[in-house]
């Protein structure tokens, strides 16, 4: 929050006494008052978001092992040595990370897209459509992923009777990987659908009309029209969804506990912290993951550029 | 907390006063909070209903029944007692938490004057899983044993070693016959039992009974020969690989096979599911690896230990003392299936009823191996499960060395657990 920021609305009310560095009495008083209402607010989230990560951080440069208390010492950087050279659990965890947020996040938002459309468009039925869209959306994760778990699973499940006998999709790499990122299509596509009706709603029907006036055809339309006004939406449903994605952790967890190397980087957190008690390096790890989903986050705010929100309202 | 201790002790006043008429001591008899799994026979409500009575108002036991997988047990105790959580006393432990739960400084260890007594009459091996630098810390509560069962009239001659079931079962297969032999081969704990069993019968043992050096060698390299034999051979379940005890069960009883590894808990099952089975099973003891000496079952079974940040130690080192009673040990066996830790309750007549098996179970338990003793066993356990299973691809002669420095990292506390 710079002076320039805060010299803008004062300005507009000249009629106020000056004080030097051109902040009015009252806007002075104004900004007391704001710090004053959102200090409690800005307390809790402290307590609750900074306090826990930096006790992370300072645990993540510990050797902090709880079945040997006696043992622990601090260790600088070695625990976040230990989790980048594993090759065979962490960069592979991270890979399949990776692969798993891309591929779901792209076909998400290519189904997503057109569903918003049919959901824009219908004529008949708008609330039995969105309703009915949404209805994956509502469902626990978890319990969508059991009824998945069960549904592949050979005897009790129907999905699996259409496979040939005794195949057992969920206890081999690549079916494994592909029936999570199924599931979590199935399960998250209506959130990027409705983010995007939004981003819908907001393109005007007169440029379309003009468009279609000056003899645009529909892709025409929607790539030189609708797209670009739609930007901002677009982005804040990929930021979302990439975030999530690459934080997967119940769908993965109850479909196959992170066997047959189906680990993602928090399954495989989890197992350090919950399994093996190991506080430094999962402290460590999460940290990773949190650097992770930032510069994720960065690199969408960037490659968006001005459409990002906030700068796409001027 | 405040509100339940009153609620407590209004309970107790209650009790106290229109009961049997002890007219004191209740406005001070403490709640202690058992932690246990979910017994569904209610055969540990019972004894903690008849304990706390029996008591004369030194304590009222109260269950709490923890989540019924074994992770999730072991998670809920870990994340209350790291969090210095006073309102856990008496802890229900498998077998091997002790050593993890000590060393971390969660558990009171038993004064020696009880520990002897504990001691006395209870199988040697089940102490030794409640045993942690040479001090007591859990008291053995119920045991467990893997048998052989195998179907009498397919097998006349039930095998004694390794090498001859698996000839039996390559005949079996050769004259088309039910021929599978059933083990835990998934990728999970139960898996490091058949490992641990294995390299224990070949005269063996995975690291050094104090638990700070991997102490693998020729045996180990003897038990993964058997191991990657049978995942080679005809007697293989196709589904080997992702094989727990319950699909072994169910594998059996759907006639496919000739052998099983297995719990009791099989045999009461079959008698329900599947009649004609049932009455074609046999047992035998688990088959020996090194043809010299008896097999070395791995153990298993439930420990009870003290919080070492309860409020009631002494009333709670009681209250164990009691729910351990022989009268006790024989109402979890027939009622709730738990195999008994008191050799003397083999010789009760209800037990050996309920379990026509007794003998072939005690002689297991008398040559019993323990798994790994170690604050870190459940990574030791998460490596041998991620590098042996599945069983197929093991090669002994190259696995070994790369197993071995595994275990001993995880010992450490060094790297990542898979």
């Amino acid at each position: 929050m710079s002076t320039q920021t805060q010299t803008a609305p004062a300005a507009a009310s000249a009629s106020e006494p000056r004080k030097q560095g051109g902040i009015s009495e009252r806007t002075r008083a104004e900004r007391k008052l704001g710090w004053m209402l959102c200090a409690p607010a800005a307390f809790v989230m402290l307590a609750v978001t900074a306090y826990p990560i930096g006790y992370a951080i300072y645990l993540s440069l510990q050797r902090y092992d709880l079945r040997f208390p006696s043992r622990t010492h601090f260790v600088g950087l070695a625990n976040y040595g230990t989790v980048l050279s594993s090759t065979d659990l962490w960069w592979r965890a991270f890979g399949l990370t990776v692969l798993v947020a891309a591929i779901s996040v792209v076909i998400e938002l290519i189904l997503g897209m057109a569903i918003a459309m049919v959901m824009h468009r219908a004529l008949f039925g708008r609330g039995v459509v969105r309703t009915a869209v949404l209805v994956p959306y509502g469902i626990v994760t978890v319990v969508a992923a059991y009824s998945w778990q069960y549904a592949w699973t050979p005897g009790t499940g129907y999905l699996a009777a259409l496979l040939p006998k005794d195949s057992a999709p969920l206890t081999s790499t690549l079916p494994a990987i592909a029936i999570i990122i199924l599931a979590e299509i199935w399960k998250t596509t209506p959130f990027m659908a409705l983010l995007l009706l939004a981003g819908l709603s907001l393109v005007p029907n007169d440029l379309l009309n003009a468009a279609r006036v000056d003899g645009a055809t529909a892709w025409e339309r929607f790539r030189n029209v609708t797209l670009p006004i739609m930007k901002p939406a677009i982005l804040v449903a990929l930021l979302f969804r990439t975030l999530d994605a690459f934080r997967i952790f119940d769908n993965i967890f109850i479909l196959t506990q992170g066997a047959h190397n189906t680990r993602s980087v928090s399954i495989l957190d989890y197992d350090q912290l919950f399994t093996a008690l190991n506080l430094g390096v999962g402290s460590a790890m999460s940290v990773l993951i949190f650097l992770a989903v930032a510069l994720i986050a960065f690199l969408y705010i960037k490659g968006f550029g001005a459409a990002a929100p906030g700068q796409a309202l001027r | 907390m405040v509100r339940v201790v009153a609620l407590a002790v209004g309970v107790a006043l209650l009790t106290s006063s229109c009961g049997s008429g002890t007219p004191t001591a209740s406005g001070g008899t403490p709640t202690l909070a058992w932690y246990i799994f979910p017994e569904p026979s209610g055969s540990f409500a019972a004894a903690a209903a008849e304990c706390s009575k029996a008591s004369n108002g030194e304590y009222n036991l109260q269950m709490h029944v923890l989540p019924a997988a074994a992770d999730g047990q072991r998670e809920e105790m870990v994340r209350r007692l790291a969090a210095g959580d006073t309102a856990l006393d008496i802890l229900g432990l498998d077998v091997t938490w002790t050593a993890e739960f000590a060393e971390a400084g969660w558990l009171a260890p038993w004064p020696d004057q009880i520990a002897s007594q504990v001691k006395n009459g209870t199988l040697p091996t089940m102490i030794k899983t409640g045993t942690w630098n040479n001090k007591l810390y859990s008291a053995p509560f119920n045991t467990n044993t893997e048998l052989l069962w195998y179907r009498k009239s397919l097998v006349p001659h039930p095998p004694k070693t390794w090498a001859e079931m698996l000839s039996q079962a390559k005949q079996l297969a050769s004259q088309g016959k039910p021929h599978y032999i059933e083990i835990q081969g998934a990728q999970y704990e139960g898996f490091t039992v058949w490992f641990n069993t294995m390299v224990a019968s070949a005269g063996g043992s995975i690291i050094s009974p104090n638990g700070q050096t991997v102490t693998l060698g020729s045996s180990a390299l003897s038990a993964l020969r058997i191991m990657a034999a049978l995942a080679h051979s005809p007697a293989a379940d196709p589904s080997l690989s992702n094989q727990m005890e319950d699909q072994n069960r169910l594998a059996f009883e759907s006639g496919v096979a000739a052998f099983e590894l297995n719990y009791p808990f099989i045999y009461p099952s079959a008698k329900v599911d599947v009649p004609k089975i049932y009455k074609d099973i046999g047992w035998a003891p688990y088959p020996t690896v090194d043809p010299s000496q008896p097999s070395h079952v791995t153990i298993g079974g439930i420990d009870l230990a003290v919080s070492s940040l309860s409020r009631y130690k002494k009333q709670s080192f009681d209250a164990i003392q009691c729910l351990r009673q022989d009268k006790n040990q024989v109402r979890n066996a027939v009622k709730g299936g738990l195999p008994p830790v008191s050799e003397a309750v083999y010789k009760d007549k209800s037990f050996q009823k309920a379990y026509p098996a007794w003998k072939t179970i005690l002689q297991g338990l008398q040559h019993a191996s323990v798994r790994p003793l170690t604050p870190a066993y459940q990574s030791v356990s998460l490596q041998i499960a991620y590098s042996l299973s599945p069983p197929s691809t093991i090669v002994p002669q190259s696995d070994l060395p790369v197993l071995k420095q595994r275990i001993q990292d995880a010992i450490n506390s060094k790297g990542l657990v898979p």
